[in-house]
Parts: structure tokens; C-alpha cells; sequence
């Protein structure tokens, strides 16, 4: 085997490894600093010299089982009651890129920490700060945020097709005809 | 050069004994299929004996036969060409009769099995005596929700991880899941069943004899399946009234300034988002309802025993007792601590 041929096979066999950002699992988490909501910026319209960057980033970025943690806690903190599976409803809808506060990781972050007017509660002290970065996560996957690699799956009642369990059971004849599985 | 042999025979049987020592330690104990306390469990156990007996029975005739066969060869003059060894009348007629004979006994052999094992069924199947006690049991990664049903919803108990029964009475359990698929088994009682998302199974175990049993999820279901165990306490009647009408209680107002604090730590803080104490603000639903946390015999789903040092552990860093487990770390002071605690240790 050439010099050549052993190098591509090492690059296709180290190939796999740019995936394992997106399953790492962190059980431990050191909380990030409780004052990082403090030094977010809100808006680009400000006092003084022009918007300092603030370094805050989500851990959690492109990580696919934050997200999935993410929407676990999204509906057990009753993220649900008011944003409706991310379509809205008595909270805006969060499907797409356009926010009223900001759709920063850090501004979303602070946006849960804080509350906001007309109805979002604040969650400062009631979720650990890792918690609500794994909210921020899932929330900006479901604005087509996130890479492509951890876009999070729709809930079974949202999908176009029922699922198989859901669908009426169908005898099978030597006629049979399927039931029809699309919702109107 | 005579005793030599012998000794060596001896030698390898002690061998074999020590060896197989071990094996009569799962005869016996509080999560062990051989050691039924049940009806259900029973006619479990009598399948597995009868099943094990004639398998050892079979195992052992083709294991005679097969060495007697090797010997019998071993002990004739080897066939030299494949041509010269030529099936007398006798022979033939004397295989096919072992071939007839085999294959019978295998048939009768499997009609026994079909049988027995259908009859088991049976019994498995009738839930044994009146008016079951109806509970109804949720499975979580990685802890169990308990319900006991009462038609006054002001009366409907709900606890985790641990399962009173009154002895002698039928238990009819009603069991679903949130995430993913569970298994119910506490070997003492009753066979494995599972719990599925979405789906209500039904299973129901009746104790006969008073103690504490272990069962444990039976289906891999994550990162922490193997802590997830549960007890079964039955107990006579009497005292198991006493134990529900108890968890029917509100948890008591903290009455000194210390349980007061712990009460004000756990309504503020992040406890409350998923725990329910019921008299009280907090009705979380996510994690066990802790009402009467302080009257059961352990915490996180059978993994640690209820202590006071041990509970401190859990609250602090749960990642690291349990690591995957959907309950936080907790940053929680020193002094708002031992407030947490001493008021935890009251809700009995």
C-alpha cells in the first residue's frame, strides 16, 4: 500500500470523528457564571462606543442531546402552555428567526432568566443555568437555528402522516384497501 | 500408584461442588425467581422445576448414549475402506428403531412441555381472589410513580419506588410509561411486564407471606436502568390500612424556625418545579411526589438508603450517585442545606 493510499484510508477511517460533538453527553456540569445574563446586550441601539462582544456562548451548540434534553424540559417547565410546541399561542411562536428580544443564544438565554413584559415569567432560580442553555439550544433548533446535524424531531401529533400505531386497524381482505393515513 | 487415581477423582468432584456452591445462593432471597411468596411466582417457579428436571433427565440419556456410542467404536476393529463396511438387515432394522424411538420420545417429551406450560398459563393469567387492591404504576427514566386508585380523588395516595401490599389480597396493577419502555418484575411475586408509552398494561401479583421484595426494571430503558429498583412491603392488613390512610395525610406545617427555612428553600427554589408536597405550593409532577419522602426506606429509586447524609448527597450533586438522571446538581448554601434537610426529614 502506497504512502498515499494509507493516508486517504486514515482520513476516511478519522472521518466518523467529526460527528462526536453532536452525541456528547455531559452529565456534570460546571454551571457557567450566574451573572452571565448581567453583560448580555440586548439591542444594537445604545449609549457610548459601539456593541462590545460579549463572549458568551452557549455550550450546548450543535449538541444533539442537549436539544433533545432540551425539549424534554420545554415541555416539563411548561414552556408548551404558552409557545405551543414552538407554533405560539398565548406566547409568540418561536419557528422562525425573527425575535422581539433578541434570537442570540445569549439573548434567549436571558429572556428565560429574566422574563419578559405581557406574560413571560422569569425562571431565575428555578432552573440551573445548564438547563436553560439546553432550552436555548432546542429553542433555536426549532427557528432552523442549529446545524442541520441536530435538528430536532416534530412531536408525533405534529407530523403530516399519522403514526402507524394511531391509524385505524385495517382488516386484511383479498380487497383490502388501506385506510387513508393523512389528516385533512 | 493405586490411591493416586482415586484421589484425583476426588479431587476434581470437590472441585466441582465448590464450584457450583454459588449457584444455590439465588435459591433463596428477596429478588430471587426460586423463592416464590406468591401464586403467581409459584406456578412460575413449578414451571422452571419441572422444566429443568426433564431437560436433565434428557440431557443426560443422549449424553449416556453418545459415550456409550464413542466406546462401543473406540472398542471394534477400524473399518478400513468405506467399501468393506457393509449394514447387516439387523443393523438397519436396529437404527430405525432408534430413530423411531427418538423421534417419540421427543414428540411426547414436547406435548408434556406444551401441557405444562399452557396450564401455568392459565394460572398466571386469573387474578386469585376478591376485590384486587388497584394500583396504578408509572415508569420514569429512571424512578417509579405509584398510584393507589380511590374513587375520592382527595384519597388517591401517590408515592414512588416503594409498593405497600396487605398481605393475602390481590393486586391488580394498571401500568403505562412516559418515555420509554419499562419492565415491572419483582421475581418474589410475579413474572416480568412491561410498560409502554402511550399503552395500558395490566399485571396483578398477590404476596402470601409478610416482607420486603426487590423488583427492578426488567427492560433496558437508559443510561441508569440499573438503578432503577423498587420494593414491594406487604404487610398485614391491618398495618397496610394504617400506612395508606397515613399517606393520605397533608404534609404537617413545619412548626420551629428551622423546618420553617427548609420549607421556604424548597418552595423557592428549583425543588418546587418538579416535586409535589402536597399542603403546600409545590406540585411539580415530574419528580416523585415527596409528601411523605421521610417514610420511605430509600431514595432514588432503591440506590441509596434514606438518610439524612446520603439525601444531602442527592440533592448536592445527583450526577454523581446517579450520573444521567434527570434530577440537577443543586448549589444550595450550607446553612439553607441543613434547613432543607431537617424539613425533609419531616415529611413522614
Amino acid at each position: 500500500m502506497t504512502l498515499r493510499m494509507q493516508t486517504a484510508l486514515l482520513l476516511v477511517v478519522a472521518l466518523p470523528l467529526a460527528g462526536c460533538k453532536r452525541e456528547q453527553r455531559r452529565f456534570r456540569e460546571t454551571p457557567p457564571a450566574a451573572t452571565a445574563a448581567n453583560s448580555i446586550v440586548m439591542s444594537t441601539l445604545q449609549p457610548g462606543p459601539a456593541v462590545v462582544e460579549t463572549g458568551i456562548r452557549n455550550p450546548y451548540e450543535d449538541n444533539a442531546y442537549a436539544v433533545s434534553e432540551g425539549k424534554r424540559l420545554f415541555d416539563q417547565m411548561n414552556c408548551s402552555g404558552c409557545h405551543s410546541h414552538g407554533g405560539g399561542g398565548i406566547g409568540p411562536p418561536l419557528t422562525d428567526d425573527e425575535w422581539i428580544y433578541g434570537s442570540d443564544p445569549q439573548n434567549i438565554f436571558s429572556t428565560i432568566v429574566e422574563g419578559r413584559p405581557n406574560g413571560m415569567p422569569s425562571f431565575r432560580g428555578k432552573i440551573p443555568n445548564y438547563q436553560v442553555w439546553e432550552l436555548v439550544a432546542y429553542v433555536r433548533a426549532l427557528g432552523g437555528m442549529q446545524g442541520k446535524a441536530v435538528r430536532t424531531t416534530r412531536d408525533d401529533h405534529m407530523m403530516f402522516k399519522e403514526s402507524e400505531q394511531a391509524r385505524d386497524q385495517g382488516h386484511p381482505s383479498p380487497t383490502f384497501v388501506p385506510p387513508t393515513s393523512v389528516k385533512q | 500408584m493405586t490411591g493416586w487415581p482415586t484421589f484425583a477423582w476426588r479431587n476434581t468432584l470437590t472441585w466441582c461442588a465448590l464450584c457450583c456452591a454459588p449457584l444455590t445462593v439465588a435459591c433463596s432471597g428477596f429478588q430471587s425467581v426460586l423463592d416464590p411468596r406468591g401464586p403467581r411466582a409459584e406456578a412460575v417457579a413449578k414451571l422452571h422445576w419441572t422444566l429443568t428436571a426433564i431437560a436433565t433427565v434428557v440431557y443426560v440419556v443422549v449424553i449416556s448414549a453418545l459415550v456409550f456410542a464413542v466406546w462401543r467404536a473406540w472398542r471394534r476393529p477400524p473399518v478400513l475402506e468405506e467399501h468393506q463396511y457393509h449394514e447387516t438387515p439387523e443393523q438397519a432394522g436396529a437404527m430405525r428403531r432408534g430413530v423411531i424411538i427418538g423421534v417419540a420420545a421427543t414428540v411426547v417429551i414436547m406435548l408434556i412441555f406444551i401441557v405444562v406450560s399452557v396450564s401455568t398459563g392459565s394460572t398466571l393469567a386469573k387474578v386469585g381472589g376478591d376485590k384486587p387492591l388497584r394500583i396504578d404504576v408509572v415508569g420514569h427514566q429512571w424512578w417509579w410513580e405509584v398510584k393507589y386508585d380511590d374513587p375520592d380523588p382527595h384519597n388517591i395516595v401517590s408515592t414512588a419506588n416503594e409498593i405497600h401490599v396487605p398481605v393475602g389480597r390481590p393486586v391488580l396493577v394498571k401500568m403505562t410509561s412516559t418515555d420509554v419502555i419499562h419492565s415491572f418484575w419483582a421475581p418474589n411475586l410475579a413474572g416480568k411486564k412491561d410498560l409502554i408509552p402511550g399503552h395500558e398494561t395490566v399485571t396483578w401479583f398477590r404476596a402470601d407471606s409478610a416482607g420486603i421484595y426487590r423488583g427492578q426494571c426488567a427492560e433496558f430503558c437508559g443510561h441508569q436502568h440499573a438503578k432503577m429498583a423498587f420494593y414491594v412491603v406487604a404487610e398485614p392488613r391491618l398495618e397496610f390500612e394504617k400506612w395508606l390512610d397515613q399517606q393520605r395525610s397533608e404534609a404537617k406545617t413545619p412548626t420551629d424556625s428551622l423546618t420553617q427555612a427548609g420549607e421556604r428553600v424548597f418552595l423557592s427554589g428549583p425543588c418546587a418545579m418538579c416535586h409535589t408536597i402536597s399542603g403546600t405550593g409545590a406540585g411539580g409532577t415530574i419528580g416523585p411526589d415527596l409528601t411523605h419522602l421521610a417514610s420511605r426506606r430509600t431514595i432514588a429509586a432503591g440506590t441509596l438508603p434514606m438518610t439524612t447524609g446520603n439525601l444531602a448527597g442527592w440533592i448536592l450533586d445527583p450526577q454523581s450517585i446517579k450520573p444521567g438522571v434527570k434530577m440537577p446538581p443543586n448549589q444550595i448554601d450550607p446553612q439553607s442545606l441543613q434547613a432543607l434537610l431537617a424539613y425533609l426529614g419531616t415529611l413522614k
